[in-house]
Formats: C-alpha cells, structure tokens, sequence
C-alpha cells in the first residue's frame, strides 16, 4: 500500500521506549502505519509488541519517544484519551459485557437517553438498536435479533460487535490484539474479511498475531520486534514464512 | 440465522478461503425461551404455591385463601421489609457483590427513626415531626451504606467481608443507640397512623413499597446506573475499559442498597410505632433468598427486580401460608431453604446450558 505514502501517516511512532526499571520492554522503536494499511505485529513472547500496543494506546507512558497522529504529536496519559484521538484497542477478551445487547455493548458508558412524556429520562433503546443494526450491516454482518444478550452469539460475531463499537465511535486506527486467537477457522475467515474492510473503509490496522497465515493473509507489511527492538520490517508481497519466522528467533 | 453467513471478502487474498458452511448455530430461539421461561420461574412458583394453599384451604376447612382480603394484606404486609430489603439487594447481587449489612441497617435506621420522631414530635408537631424521622432514617441508613462502597469500591475489600464487617458495626451501633431494648415511639399518633392505615383497604406502606420498587425497576432497566450495574457483573474489565466509573458506581451502590434498607426500617417503626436495633435481622437471609429465587445469578451480571418481588412473595406466601394452614413454623425454614436450593440448581442448569455457546 503505497499510494497513500504521500500523506503523513495516520499514525507514526519515533524512536519509542518503555523502560521497567532496568528492563527495557521496547527500545528507540520507530513505525508508521498509513491509511488504510494493515501492519502486523509479530514476535516470540516478551518480543515487546504488548508494551508497543500499550504505549501507543495510552496504557503506558513512554520512556523516550514521540507519537504523531496525522502528523501531530500527541501524549494520552490515559488510554480514554487515545480512544478520544480515535486509537481504539480491541484486546483479547473482547471488552465486552455478555449480558448486555449489541447496541447496549456499543453504547456502554456514553449510553444515549431520550425523555419519556418529556420529563423523565430513560434509555434510548431503539437508537441503541438502529445503531447496532447499521454498523454490524456495515461490517457485512446481519444479526437477526438485535436484543438478545451478546452472549448468545459466536466467537466470530462478538469479535464483529467488538470491532462494531470501535467503527462505530469512528475510530481512525484500531488495535487488535491477537484477533483470531481464540475462533474456529470459519470465524477466523470472517474476521480476517472484517480486517479487510476496515482496510477499504480507509482506517489503519495495528494487530498482534502468531498466525502467519493471517498475517500473509491481511497485512500490508509486518514489523518483528525481538527483545524490544525492531528485528525487522517487510512488507508482505516482498517476503516469505521462512524470512519473517528467521527475524523471529534471530537466527540468520 | 442469516447473522451465520459467511462474509463475501473484498480485496487480495493470500491465504486459499472458499466459501464455508455457517457454523451450526445451537438455535438462539430455544435458548432464549428457556431463558424466558426462567424470568418467569418464580412468577410460575408463586402461582403453584397460592393454587396449592387455596386447594389445600378448600378441602380442609372449605375455606379460601387468596380470595380472602385479609390474608391479601396480610402476606403483603408481611412482604414489605424482605422486599425492600431484596431490592437494593438485587442491585448488589447483579453487580457481583452482595450486602450482608442490610438486616441491621435496617435496625439501626429503625431505632434512629423511632428516636428523632420522640425528640422533634414537642417542637415539630407530629407530621413535621415524622417526617423528620423518616428523613433522618432513611439518611442514617447511607452511611454505613457509604462505608460499604468505599471499603468495596477504593480499598478493594471482598464485598462479602466488608459487609460483614458493616453488620456487626450496623447491630453494635443500633443496639447502642436502642439502650439495648425497644425504643416506643410516644406521643405521635400520627406515625402510627401511617404504619397502619389503609387507603381502600391496601395499607400505605405498601403503596410506599410499591411505589419505590417501581421506582427501582425504573432505575435499574432505564438508567445508565442499572445499565453499568449489568456490566460491571458481568464483565468488570469490559465496563472499565468502556470508560465507566467503576469506583464511583460501586460506592453509590452500595448507599443505594443502604437507602432500601434505611426505608424498610422506618416502614417497620411506624408499623410498630417502635423502632428495635433486631428488626432485620432474620430479613437478611430472606432478601438474598429473594433475589435468588428471583432468578438472579449469585456470579452477577443478571436478576431483574420483578423477579425480586416473585421471590419475596414466594417466602411470604410460604411463610404465611404454612401457619394458615396450622403447619408447625419451623417447617418455614425448611420449606424457604429447600425453595433456595431449587432455585440455585436451576440457575446452575440454565448456565450449563447456555455455557456451551460462551465456551465454543
């Protein structure tokens, strides 16, 4: 995805670090991802790419470093503010509360009200509903029963509401870490297709995966990071499994 | 279901993706009847316990039970405390937690309202005068309901701890308060008059009762407050993570729970035109019954207050039914407790079955 190398990034990260006292999680990191880019983030474990997606999402505060969002430089102190500039992190455990419906789990915590004869507040329940209905058809997901508690759906589908939330509150580049860890491989397929159309909606993708299928699959560059450092960046048509699985263990 | 079917994809793709067959969906329909007929559980209990009194009256002494108005406002008379208890109970349970102190706030607030109703009634007059004691009841009841939230919610202790720790200090202070014995309210007929009067024969208190459930319904099903307090059951890392206050809502909560307590008390001294520091104290264990029987989880996140007031029939109607029917009242105990235990089965089963589709 070149094209949109004109531009200044969406978002762009310059020589970041986390430091744990004398641990360093992430040392003079630099990355950038464009509109409508997938990266994807790889590594072994303790590589780094948690405290990358943490720092960037206003979970940790950065040692040293700068990031800039549409070329601004921006600190978030909290991750709610990360999630005001449009960064939107969908963790693992989806963040979402199962007893609740899709519109309510969009909605939850900026739920909208409506006045019942003109006086007394109550829940706007079928704006929470028209809502949920727009952004998961959007998504290419049709969910016939839009009350029903989110529990009821599958892997796949609350993965989508996950996803739903974060387009639906605009978010400009969303964070996903290990998407397509925990589904089968039907609803793995589906939400390799929703990064897809993430992708085409114009939104830049950060995702955290073990699975060099998906990554082959979706990503326009991969970033390895190994003991906090960048081992290596390519981007995808110009690599293969056996160099990205190389720059992982460090063995070349 | 057309939510199962498979995503036509746009864009490159590396990997080989055929279409797939929609995973076979363990039918969302049947699920969620079953999940309403356990809404209603207790609704259908209630009915087969009042159908079996009634026949029970019939053939014994050709009586009736339900049909008689007497025995309507006697079991609703009898339901007033362990529903309003169970109310801000069912806040608590959905949330996660649970309010061991409520019997003895309830107590406290008792005594503190029979008190200030004696103080304020010469300078006052008696209307004022209640309603200083009603005021000052249910106020001194958020205050240890205040402890409570900020012990669960700033200092992270166990609900169940914090709160059994509340009720000890709950019954030490009421008893204080009480000089150890029943404090008579005296020379305010007024109060009385309220505890006891009728309008169309349904007694005002439990109008006031009615009233505030209603209110608490309201609070819990169309509020943003009932909402996160289905999330925080629920998922309490998701409903932080959305950017709700989860300190500021537990603390709240936990007054809320203490006001329902605060409320019952002054009901109960005004009942009695007495307030006693023991008033709640077997009404605990009924208003956790309530909530459970009422359909609520004790893991949080689900219960709603229509199901409370079933469950808090069900222990009233067992309750009072097995003394109209001359059965030994210690069989009470045993009939609430069994009713209990059926109802947390049921629960367990009903997770069970709905566990599958979560887990997959």
């Amino acid at each position: 995805m070149s094209s949109a190398a004109q531009e200044p990034p969406i978002l762009e990260v310059r020589n970041l670090s986390k430091h744990f006292g004398a641990i360093r999680a992430l040392n003079d990191l630099s990355m950038s991802v464009h509109r409508g880019e997938v990266v994807a983030l790889a590594g072994d474990n303790g590589a780094g790419k948690t405290t990358l997606i943490k720092t960037i999402s206003g979970v940790f505060r950065p040692s040293s470093g700068e990031i800039f969002l549409n070329g601004q430089p921006v600190t978030f102190t909290t991750p709610q503010e990360a999630r005001d500039r449009g960064i939107e992190t969908i963790y693992q455990d989806l963040a979402l509360a199962d007893n609740l419906s899709i519109g309510a789990n969009i909605f939850l915590g900026r739920e909208p009200m409506k006045r019942l004869f003109g006086f007394v507040p109550i829940l706007d329940r079928k704006a929470m509903a028209d809502a949920a209905r727009a952004t998961m058809a959007r998504l290419d997901f049709h969910v016939s029963r839009l009350e029903a508690p989110v529990s009821n759906f599958s892997g796949g589908q609350r993965q989508a509401v996950a996803i739903g939330r974060a387009v639906y509150w605009d978010a400009q580049i969303l964070i996903m870490d290990e998407p397509t860890a925990a589904l089968g491989v039907p609803e793995q397929r589906k939400v390799i297709a929703l990064i897809h159309q993430l992708k085409a909606e114009g939104r830049g993708v950060i995702f955290i995966s073990h699975n060099l299928q998906d990554i082959f699959a979706v990503a326009d560059r991969i970033i390895v990071l190994r003991r906090g450092v960048m081992a290596g960046e390519r981007r995808i048509s110009e690599t293969t499994h056996d160099e990205v699985v190389k720059l992982m263990v460090g063995g070349r | 279901m057309s939510s199962t079917e498979d995503v036509q994809k746009t864009g490159p793709q590396a990997a080989p993706r055929d279409h797939v067959a929609p995973p076979a969906d363990h039918s969302e329909r049947a699920k969620t009847l079953v999940q309403r007929i356990a809404d209603l559980r207790a609704w259908l209990f209630l009915a087969a316990l009042v159908l079996a009194f009634e026949i029970w009256a019939r053939y014994d002494f050709d009586g009736t039970f339900i049909l008689n108005p007497y025995n309507l406002q006697s079991i609703a008379i009898f339901a007033v405390a362990p529903l309003l208890l169970a109310s801000g109970q069912t806040f608590v349970i959905i949330s996660g937690g649970i309010d061991l102190s409520l019997g003895f706030i309830m107590g406290l607030a008792a005594v503190v309202a029979a008190h200030v109703v004696n103080w304020t009634t010469p300078s006052l007059g008696m209307p004022l005068a209640v309603l200083a004691g009603a005021l000052a009841g249910v106020a001194i009841a958020g205050v240890p309901g205040l402890i409570n939230g900020l012990l669960v919610a700033r200092l992270r202790v166990p609900p169940f701890i914090g709160t059994l720790g509340m009720f000890g200090v709950a019954r030490g202070v009421a008893f204080l308060l009480a000089g150890g014995t029943v404090v008579p309210v005296q020379g305010n007929s007024f109060f009385s008059t309220l505890g006891n009067g009728r309008f169309h024969g349904v007694p005002y208190i439990v109008i006031v009762t009615i009233v505030f459930v209603l209110l608490m319904h309201y609070l819990l099903t169309q509020t943003r407050f009932g909402q996160h307090n289905y999330a925080i059951g629920a998922n309490v890392q998701a409903a932080r993570r959305a950017g709700i206050n989860i300190k500021s809502h537990l603390t709240r909560l936990y007054v809320l729970s203490g006001i329902c307590a605060g409320l019952a008390g002054v009901l109960y001294s005004a009942r009695f035109n007495a307030g006693a520091a023991q008033a709640g104290e077997p009404l605990l264990l009924d208003s956790v019954a309530a909530v459970v029987i009422g359909g609520a989880s004790l893991f949080g996140g689900s219960g709603t207050i229509f199901g409370t007031v079933a469950g808090a029939l069900v222990i009233a109607v067992i309750q009072y039914g097995l003394v109209f029917i001359n059965v030994e009242p210690f069989w009470q105990f045993i009939s609430v407790g069994v009713v209990i235990i059926i109802s947390v089965l049921i629960d367990q089963a009903q997770r069970r079955f709905s566990g599958g589709r979560v887990d997959e």
